[in-house]
């Protein structure tokens, strides 16, 4: 048994002394000894009434917060067997089963702790849990103590100088990036794919679909722990590297597995959450092209999304509307688009010329003038277009080719209700700004937007007319926001001024935009994404800490920009960015910073 | 790339009478300097003399207090995208390359005036785009093969050893089909070897028909490499002509040394010393190569 734990040890001669001294064989034994432990638990009662949501009462059965744990012990449990080099499992983690096993266990630490926490509080004392719960938990421990015991999967690094505890603990939780996999056949590896996204699906799903508030609090520990987990076993990046390869198949993939969901839900109030997800997400990785790729910083994005809004309200006919038009909605969509437009280029002309941080205040200002314009266009203090605070309301369903939106269909034996429908509605507008995004980004206009990130001085004598090209962005942004809002504000069935906030408990508004892109991971498609639906999620599911909200949030991205600044997605340039111990960072001198300014003030 | 036909020389770059004032400093005071086609110039002079801020005023990154510029008969306006869109390419002292842009990008950026595809282009993905892009992409190919830096294009700019970084700075500023290539202190932290290959770069991009003016504090470099040589000392052009009058000129002397000198070795520890200063950034990205 020793040479299969030294088989997947790393290589000798690195310092990888585990946090806590026990024999290599014990610590596996250990972990395995508690995951299985903890698995067998989820299988017990873990109370004595079903007062706590989720039903923990039932003997043999898993339920609610049980199931998470399951799955997170059974992960633990699959690490922990690939450390011994078992046939057939190596493929589990490539990267290293260690860190992997470590994190999984902690997971399920915090699983089971959290849900004995909730039923102690909510039931009022520890007398409440069932043996099971001490059984889940007791087996939990002693896999994360076995598993901090197993040996780092890379050296500590010999010259760092910090020793300390918190630096080895940190370390143990790291593994080394896996080598390249040997390929399967082709086949093989897009079924890989599609089952990547299928899974996908299902936690997304999972999620959505959370009825309580405490399910969906465990879903996020399990889902943070099993994916960073996952990640550091190797699989994500071997995963990632086969959508690198299969590009088109894997976006493909993706938007098929989005359009199951809707077929995935009965209640229709789950599909509506569906819909504003994908709404916010698709705004955000509209911001995305403004601050991902051209680094501009855009505090009033969501304003674009209210013209877009505004724009489709006002041309649907809607008995509150004060132009009595009827647009076909193809026709409302160009023109949200083209009016949002029109608002980039004239925000964007005056400011984009300045650098920095002039376009972050005054896209900041607009973003209010826009909510206080719309309330006061309402015939008192100042012409009625918008009917003020009460906006515009009753807004009719889409009809597309005489396929009223707003009307149940029957679809091949299911049933897609009117937020279902939009739902696949929002998707097209989704896949429309993913291949914007895609198509622009690899482009020599992208390439442009990038170099003006990088560095605006040598782009600009590389012959690239900044103003121009940020203007494009910048447009583009206010464009893809636009056309986003037309469906928003069908979905909405009602537009009014305090939708399109900077900054509020409840997206979308600009702040949360934003951070739906920094968490999500800039410039990258799938970040924004992921970010926006977590970002939309959090605050709809956990409505019971409204006060704390805020605070909360604000918590969490201090923590994630410290811990992870590229975002949960990272981009493959901003993950070198923030993770090498710096300092190639061309110098920037005080000649050339000076250079600009002084053009500036020529110009 | 501009292939020359012509034998007899033309005035590449003109520029006369160029002062840039800093408030109450003058940084260049009244400087005239032409570049012919086929020639490579050297411009010289001791720390401060306003050889860069030269270059910011050539490249319109500095607008000039007075003077004017023009490139090939025709007066360039102030602005850096219309210079090099003119035909002006640059390097920068400081190396500003785009960091987390790869090797190839980093080129292709250079190809962006030679290059038409606009948005709707890139979103409609018509023949004429795929075309371009090929184009582009073997255009650059070619150049980063040409300062041997094929091999790493996938390769992230920040991730390059110092002396390819000049030499893919090089390379991007050729992509934009220049016909004047400044450089400015193109070996400044080069090892000798380095240096030399420097050198025969920029020879055979000479030869290509670029025309080509440095900066360099590199004595023994500058005289090799350059037909003509001008030394700027507190912002004004002391002295301007061949490397054998330029080098036993005793007001050059002078004033890089404040004290006489006997042929080159003055000038070389100068160099070095100039040399392992500008090379303290470079060490320091080779040892975190090494992490
Ligand atoms: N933007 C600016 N504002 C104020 N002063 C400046 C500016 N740019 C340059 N200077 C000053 O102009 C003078 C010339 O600087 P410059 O960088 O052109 O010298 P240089 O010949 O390139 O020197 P080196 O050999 O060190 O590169 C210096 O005194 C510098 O401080
Ligand atoms: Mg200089």
């Amino acid at each position: 048994m020793a040479d299969t734990i030294t088989k997947n040890s790393p290589p000798t001669g690195g310092d990888v002394t585990p946090l806590i001294s026990l024999p290599a064989a014990t610590a596996r034994i250990a972990t395995v000894a508690g995951s299985v432990l903890a698995l067998a638990g989820t299988f017990m009662a873990w109370t004595w009434t079903s007062a706590f949501p989720g039903d923990l009462t039932v003997t043999g059965y898993p339920g609610g917060l049980q199931v998470l744990v399951l799955i997170s012990s059974a992960l633990t449990l699959l690490f922990a067997l690939s450390g011994y080099g078992i046939r057939g499992l190596n493929w589990v983690a490539p990267g290293g089963p260690n860190a992997a096993a470590r994190l999984t266990a902690l997971g399920t630490l915090g699983t089971v702790g959290y849900t004995l926490g909730a039923i102690a509080f909510q039931l009022g004392g520890v007398v409440n849990l069932e043996p099971g719960a001490w059984v889940a938990g007791i087996g939990a421990l002693i896999a994360v103590v076995g598993s901090l015991a197993l040996p780092f999967d890379q050296p500590f690094p010999a010259g760092d100088p910090d020793k300390g505890g918190w630096a080895r603990f940190r370390h143990s939780l790291t593994a080394p990036h896996p080598p390249r996999a040997r390929a399967l056949p082709s086949a093989v590896e897009i079924l890989i794919i599609v089952a990547g996204f299928a899974l996908g699906l299902i936690v997304f799903t999972y999620g959505i679909d959370t009825e309580y508030g405490e399910l969906f609090v465990g879903f996020l520990i399990t889902v943070a722990f099993a994916f960073t987990g996952l990640a550091r076993a190797g699989l994500v990046s071997r995963l990632t590297a086969l959508t690198a390869r299969y590009r088109g198949i894997s976006l493909a993939a993706a938007f098929a597995a989005a359009l199951c969901f809707p077929f995935t839900q009965d209640n229709d109030y789950y599909a509506l959450i569906g819909t504003n997800i994908l709404i916010f997400a698709t705004v955000a990785l509209g911001l995305n092209v403004v601050v991902g790729l051209a680094g501009l910083l855009d505090l009033g994005y969501v304003a674009f999304l209210g013209v877009g809004a505004y724009t489709a309200a006002l041309v649907s006919g809607s008995a509150a509307s004060t132009i009595g038009v009827e647009f076909p909605f193809w026709a409302a969509v160009l023109t949200g688009g083209a009016v949002s437009l029109v608002f980039g280029v004239v925000i964007g002309a005056p400011t984009l010329r300045l650098r920095g941080d002039y376009l972050a205040i005054v896209t900041l200002g607009f973003g209010e003038i826009f909510r206080v314009t719309m309330n006061n266009l309402n015939g008192a203090s100042g012409p009625d277009v918008t009917n003020g605070a009460q906006g515009i309301s009753a807004i009719p369903d889409v009809k597309i080719f005489g396929f009223d939106l707003g009307s149940p269909h029957d679809i091949g034996g299911f049933t897609l209700g009117r937020n279902a429908n939009y739902f696949l509605l929002m998707l097209l507008f989704t896949a429309i700004v993913v291949m914007v995004f895609n198509r622009s980004g690899s482009s020599r206009i992208g390439r442009a937007w990038v170099a003006i990130r990088e560095d605006e001085t040598a782009a600009t004598a590389m012959g690239i007319n900044g103003f121009r090209v940020k203007l494009i962005a910048f447009a583009l942004g206010a464009t893809l926001a636009g056309l986003a809002g037309t469906v928003q504000a069908h979905v909405a069935y009602s537009v009014t001024p305090d939708q399109y906030e900077f900054a509020g408990t409840a997206p979308p508004n600009s702040a949360f935009l934003l951070a739906a892109v920094i968490l999500g991971g800039m410039g990258t498609v799938s970040g924004p994404l992921i970010g926006g639906a977590l970002l939309y999620l959090i605050p709809a599911k956990l409505d019971f800490m409204d006060d704390y909200q805020l605070l909360l949030f604000g918590l969490a991205l201090i923590l994630l920009m410290r811990f992870r600044p590229e975002g949960i997605v990272a981009n493959k340039r901003a993950q070198l960015q923030f993770h090498e111990n710096d300092q190639l960072d061309l110098p920037e001198q005080r000649l050339s910073d000076t250079a600009v300014d002084t053009t500036k003030a020529g110009a | 790339m501009n292939t020359m036909t012509t034998t007899t020389t033309t005035t590449v770059l003109d520029a006369s009478d160029v002062t840039m004032r800093f408030g109450g400093l003058t940084a260049v005071r009244s400087v005239s300097l032409t570049v012919n086609s086929g020639e490579i110039v050297g411009l010289i002079g001791p720390n401060g003399a306003g050889k860069t801020t030269f270059f910011n005023c050539l490249t319109g990154l500095y607008v000039p207090t007075e003077g004017k510029v023009s490139y090939k008969g025709t007066v360039l306006p102030p602005k850096p995208h219309l210079v090099t869109q003119a035909g002006i390419a640059r390097t920068f002292q400081n190396i500003r390359l785009f960091a987390n842009m790869t090797v190839l990008e980093n080129v292709l950026v250079g190809r962006h005036t030679r290059t038409k595809e606009g948005l709707w282009s890139a979103l409609l993905r018509g023949p004429g785009f795929k075309r371009a892009e090929k184009e582009s992409k073997e255009r650059a190919m070619e150049l980063l093969e040409f300062t041997g830096l094929a091999a790493k294009a996938d390769h992230l700019a920040r991730n390059l050893p110092y002396g390819e970084q000049r030499k893919l700075e090089i390379a991007r500023a050729l992509a934009s089909e220049p016909g004047l290539l400044l450089l400015d202190e193109p070996t400044a932290g080069m090892n000798p070897q380095e240096t030399r290959a420097a050198e025969e770069l920029i020879f055979a991009i000479r030869d290509m028909g670029i025309a080509v003016l440095v900066i360099e504090h590199d004595m023994r470099f500058i005289f090799n490499l350059c037909d003509r040589v001008a030394c700027l000392v507190q912002g004004e052009k002391l002295v301007e002509g061949t490397p054998e009058v330029v080098q036993s000129d005793e007001r050059v002397i002078a004033a890089y040394l404040g004290t006489p000198f006997e042929g080159a070795p003055g000038a070389d520890e100068l160099a070095e010393v100039e040399a392992a200063e500008a090379a303290a950034p470079s060490t320091n990205s080779r040892t975190e190569e090494a992490q």
